[in-house]
């Protein structure tokens, strides 16, 4: 503890503090972005994937298809797909915008999933009504069925965008700079463990549990009580 | 050739039979009664009418025009001119009582906001639930929950509507309430189509009664001759029982 102390006139510097700031928004970008992008196309996805007939099979299958492959990997290998996709097709991008794809694809696959199974939940007769009172499918789901969903959609989304900021430290595998790949950039400069990463820990912390208060806001907005 | 023609229909739930050749007429303003044990096909024939569940085989026609279910210009074009009201209400959980009776003429007629809105609130003062425009669903009493249902299915001025044991889900004390509504629109000479187990309302209101059994329709008569001069075996052991448990 008395080392850390010692350690902290040399830690607390301009550069540092600049270094983290900029590592911190990126986890923050990264975060957001992946979820932004990862909530419409994953609600398109679940919208498509509910979808009844046979002029929809097609894009049905392929909701189906994405949802599931990119759900069923771990987080870093789809990132390392990313990676390596776009060094195959040739396209030239930063280690950032790799990381960032990657995410979205992780985000898009398991919001999507969360998505649909809120739609599933709205009772049967919902549809029934819609269909009988002349609502086309994408009417029924916007007027009717999603705002009935969201109250099973919200706090599972909530759940996985916090977990989703702790799957941005995968980026730094790619040697993306964000708040882990800082931690190991600290310790190279011969900060010690405990400081560099104790340091991080810290601004995750922040981050989800700001995160977290607005998702309470959200939930209570909608009427989920926070507490039983 | 009647409003409403029905013939040979035959639908499957899955791969077992649910209607198989059924056959039946219904004149504008008639109230035609369905009577029957359960799973006898009463609410699948319903279902098959409003689209709900696609006909294998025979055919409908409306107003003259045969309605083709594989078509969704047919189907919304006969969507337009039925409406069904379900046993279990099947209200919008998310919309007021008052948003639940304006949104069917409001987003699919297109109809503007303060003709559809005045016309709402007559519908729901007709009912008796003026006072609950802005309650929820979830608010309200089951038999509450009906009378907004029927005012939402006369909300797209149905020519023909369709009533799915519109009481079985209520409480006894309930009933009557949603019955008084019923017999109001046969006094008002709207074309309807109930499945009932009331007997007694069956008889005060339906012009016609059809008897079903195991997907079809076992007889079809006025409501003295079904219920005091049975012509088949079926229907005759049909209507001993109800009497016996009346």
């Amino acid at each position: 503890m008395a080392g850390i102390w010692q350690e902290l006139p040399r830690f607390l510097t301009w550069y540092n503090g600049i270094f983290l700031l900029n590592a911190l928004l990126n986890t923050l970008l990264l975060s957001i972005i992946g979820c932004l992008a990862g909530g419409t196309i994953g609600l398109s996805l679940a919208i498509i994937r509910c979808a009844r007939g046979r002029a929809m099979a097609v894009p049905r299958a392929f909701a189906w298809a994405f949802t599931e492959f990119f759900r069923r990997l771990p987080p870093l290998v789809v990132l390392m797909l990313a990676f390596f996709g776009a060094s195959v097709a040739r396209v030239d991008l930063t280690l950032f915008q790799v990381a960032l794809i990657g995410l979205c694809l992780i985000a898009t696959a398991s919001l999507a999933e969360i998505v649909r199974g809120g739609i599933v939940s709205v009772h049967p007769n919902q549809w029934d009504s819609a269909a009988a009172l002349n609502f086309g499918y994408l009417r029924c789901v916007l007027t009717v069925i999603l705002p009935q969903a969201w109250r099973v959609i919200i706090p599972p989304a909530i759940s996985f965008m916090l977990l989703f900021i702790k799957d941005t430290a995968f980026a730094s595998q790619l040697g993306t700079l964000e708040l882990t790949y800082a931690g190991k950039v600290l310790t190279t400069k011969g900060f010690s463990a405990a400081l560099s990463y104790g340091t991080v820990l810290l601004l995750y912390f922040a981050l989800s549990y700001a995160l977290a208060g607005l998702g309470r806001r959200l939930e209570t907005s909608i009427g989920i009580p926070a507490d039983r | 050739m009647a409003f409403l023609q029905i013939a040979d229909l035959s639908a499957t739930y899955g791969r077992s039979p649910v209607l198989s050749g059924v056959s039946l007429a219904v004149e504008k303003g008639e109230v035609l009664s369905l009577i029957g044990p359960s799973g006898s096909g009463k609410s699948t024939l319903l279902r098959v009418l409003i689209g709900l569940l696609p006909p294998q085989a025979g055919s409908v026609t409306l107003a003259g025009q045969r309605v083709d279910y594989a078509v969704p210009a047919a189907l919304r074009a006969l969507r337009g001119r039925c409406a069904i009201v379900f046993q279990q209400y099947n209200l919008f959980q998310n919309m007021t009582v008052l948003n639940n009776v304006m949104v069917a003429p409001l987003k699919i007629k297109r109809r503007p906001r303060p003709e559809v809105e005045e016309e709402a609130r007559a519908l729901l003062g007709k009912v008796g639930l003026s006072a609950k425009l802005h309650a929820h669903p979830s608010e309200l009493s089951g038999g509450q929950q009906q009378r907004v249902a029927i005012a939402r299915a006369l909300a797209v001025k149905p020519e023909l509507l369709l009533l799915d044991e519109v009481t079985s889900a209520l409480d006894p004390e309930l009933v009557q309430e949603v019955l008084d509504i019923i017999r109001l629109l046969a006094q008002e000479h709207m074309t309807m189509i109930a499945v009932s187990h009331e007997m007694g309302f069956v008889r005060e209101i339906a012009t016609k009664v059809a008897l079903m059994s195991e997907g079809t329709v076992v007889e079809i008569g006025t409501p003295a001759e079904i219920f005091d001069a049975p012509r088949s075996e079926r229907a005759r052991a049909f209507i001993s029982k109800i009497i016996r448990a009346h």
